[in-house]
């Protein structure tokens, strides 16, 4: 099911001519309206007029989340706050979120584009979206939820947790869709078991995950346990949210990303060179419609290949491959996106804890875990030897991390010597999931 | 009138303790006391041993976190009521016991209590005071 036949279908030729004619008029306007992009345009040798063939764009310097650190909170803001009517956050490398807004029209924008993603799962007017992704900060709840509505869905804005009211609710109201994370519908999954519910007697039909990797294991697994078709659909903060890139059910091999509202590339990570259709490299993007946060050649991290063959769903957009690692030490826990180094900044800023620590992220059931070990400080044992000292610094240890990352963290105080002592960064994560 | 105490910090894990005893024995040390508080994930064992600095030096060179604290040694009067006169007159004095465990030796015909207060100066004046013996370092390290 295609929700803008036109778009969604249009020939190559018409739609790279639109490509470059938004592409032209996104750098004119960022090298005018934002001092960050006037400056880095002018550095790399670009003069206002350049871009003549969409070939030019890898002349154009790239966007880094530590650009967007850089110019915390507002500084990327192509337009005046009297235009922006919404702002999320996510992850930042540090303490500080990275801070995305949006015009109205932006906010139209990536309603129509949810409403594309959702169609791809087969979403109509008359379905009933169960909607489990986090609302608040995070994209991927008001992203789902304007593209439901968008479609005449009817969308119920449950958000995430609560297992057993999500399946209640699944029973009694007939849920069509559900939304979420992928291993937050494993889970679902598991509780139906425990609670005796029979999937095959709902009316859930598809699926639409994202926010987190997962395989084609994972989607074998979901489709079976839910009797459902799984979707994987992409997304990030810092070029829209949710609704840059879908699969669709015909192929479910590729995720579409919506080129009249995104140019892809694929380039070499160490080198920064743009790499041919179907070779393996870091994704990176650049926005051709947005208003409020327009992005130049943003590297996202995640790497993929970009692939060009025509599909059998009728879309002309070129699909890019599930995403299959990153390119930085990101974390992925319940769908929340966390840097070691955010985590090493909360514990430096508790009093008594020393920067020794590791993190260890599993899988139980299906939800990941996270537990933090850190060394117990000499000072703060020098000062008590209490129980109750060490436990309320564990505690406010938990506490920091869900306050200001948003995951909930087991934390184990250990011995000196049960950490390694190497200044890499790898040593410091242990990620023991099988996905 | 102070005795120093040596506290190690230990991951609940097989053969953490065992490791501690393991070299204290190696290092000819005699543990005269010990007492272990334990949650689920970790424990502190805290001891009272001949020699303070010898165990020090041989807990740090084995990578041990450890802190050396002063306790009180009180002598407990070996009847019903002995340690409730103690709290007794600390509680009045608004002194606060952070922990306590008992000593394995008697001294004399009393038994023996090891305290760690919060006003550790304050508590033995109170107690002294109250007419209770406070015991010395030295009267428990050795044997």
């Amino acid at each position: 099911m295609i929700w803008n036949e036109e778009y969604e279908t249009l020939p190559r030729e018409a739609l790279e001519a639109l490509q470059l004619k938004r592409l032209r008029s996104l750098v004119e306007r960022v090298y005018g309206t934002v001092p960050f992009y006037r400056n880095k345009l002018e550095k790399s040798g670009y003069r206002l007029g350049d871009i003549h063939s969409l070939q030019d764009l890898a002349s154009l310097p790239f966007t880094t989340k530590i650009d967007l650190r850089d110019t915390y909170p507002f500084g990327m803001f192509a337009v005046p706050m009297e235009r922006v009517v919404r702002i999320h956050a996510s992850s930042g490398t540090t303490g500080k979120p990275v801070v995305v807004g949006y015009t109205r029209r932006d906010v139209d924008t990536w309603a129509e584009l949810m409403a594309r993603t959702l169609s791809c799962g087969g979403t109509t007017k008359g379905d009933i979206v169960q909607n489990a992704y986090g609302y608040g900060l995070f994209t991927g709840g008001l992203g789902a939820h304007y593209g439901a509505e968008k479609i005449g869905a009817a969308v119920i804005p449950i958000s995430g947790g609560n297992s057993k009211r999500q399946i209640m609710l699944m029973q009694d109201f007939g849920s069509t869709i559900l939304t979420s994370t992928p291993s937050y519908a494993l889970n679902l999954a598991e509780v139906m078991a425990e609670e005796g519910v029979d999937p095959s007697t709902l009316k859930l039909k598809c699926g639409l995950f994202g926010a987190e990797p997962w395989s084609e294991a994972m989607r074998k697994e979901i489709e079976k346990k839910l009797h459902i078709n799984a979707i994987d659909i992409y997304g990030l903060s810092e070029v829209i949210g949710p609704g840059v890139a879908s699969e669709c059910l015909e192929e479910k091999h590729g995720l579409h990303v919506f080129e009249d509202h995104f140019i892809p590339e694929i380039i070499d990570p160490e080198t920064g060179k743009a790499l041919p259709y179907g070779e393996l490299g870091e994704l990176v993007f650049t926005t051709i419609t947005k208003e409020a946060f327009p992005v130049i050649r943003y590297r996202t991290r995640d790497i993929s290949r970009l692939i060009p063959e025509p599909c059998s769903c009728g879309r002309t957009h070129i699909r890019m491959e599930r995403i299959s690692g990153r390119t930085d030490d990101m974390l992925i826990i319940r769908g929340v996106n966390v840097f070691p180094s955010q985590i090493e900044a909360i514990l430096l800023a508790i009093k008594g804890v020393e920067p020794h620590y590791q993190l260890i992220v599993d899988r139980a059931g299906n939800l990941d875990t996270l537990e933090i070990q850190v060394e117990v400080g000499e000072q703060v044992f020098a000062n008590a030897d209490e129980v109750k000292v060490l436990q309320n610094m564990e505690r406010r240890i938990v506490k920091d991390i869900k306050d200001y990352l948003g995951v909930s963290a087991k934390v184990k105080l250990v011995e000196p010597k049960t950490l390694q002592r190497s200044e890499g960064k790898a040593s410091r994560v242990l990620d023991k999931r099988r996905i | 009138m102070k005795v120093e105490q040596i506290s190690i910090f230990l991951e609940n894990r097989p053969g953490g303790l065992e490791e501690v005893t393991r070299i204290l024995k190696d290092a000819g040390i005699n543990i005269r006391t010990l007492t272990l508080a334990d949650t689920s994930d970790f424990g502190i064992l805290r001891m009272i041993v001949n020699d303070v600095d010898a165990t020090s030096r041989v807990l740090k060179e084995n990578g041990f976190r450890f802190s050396r604290t002063n306790v009180v040694a009180v002598e407990v009067p070996d009847r019903p009521g002995g340690l409730h006169g103690i709290l007794a007159a600390l509680a009045g004095s608004g002194v606060n016991v952070e922990y306590m465990y008992a000593f394995v030796e008697r001294s004399g015909q009393n038994a023996v209590m090891i305290f760690r207060f919060d006003a550790p100066d304050k508590a033995i004046e109170v107690l002294r005071q109250n007419g209770l013996t406070v015991l010395p370092g030295e009267r428990l390290y050795t044997s």
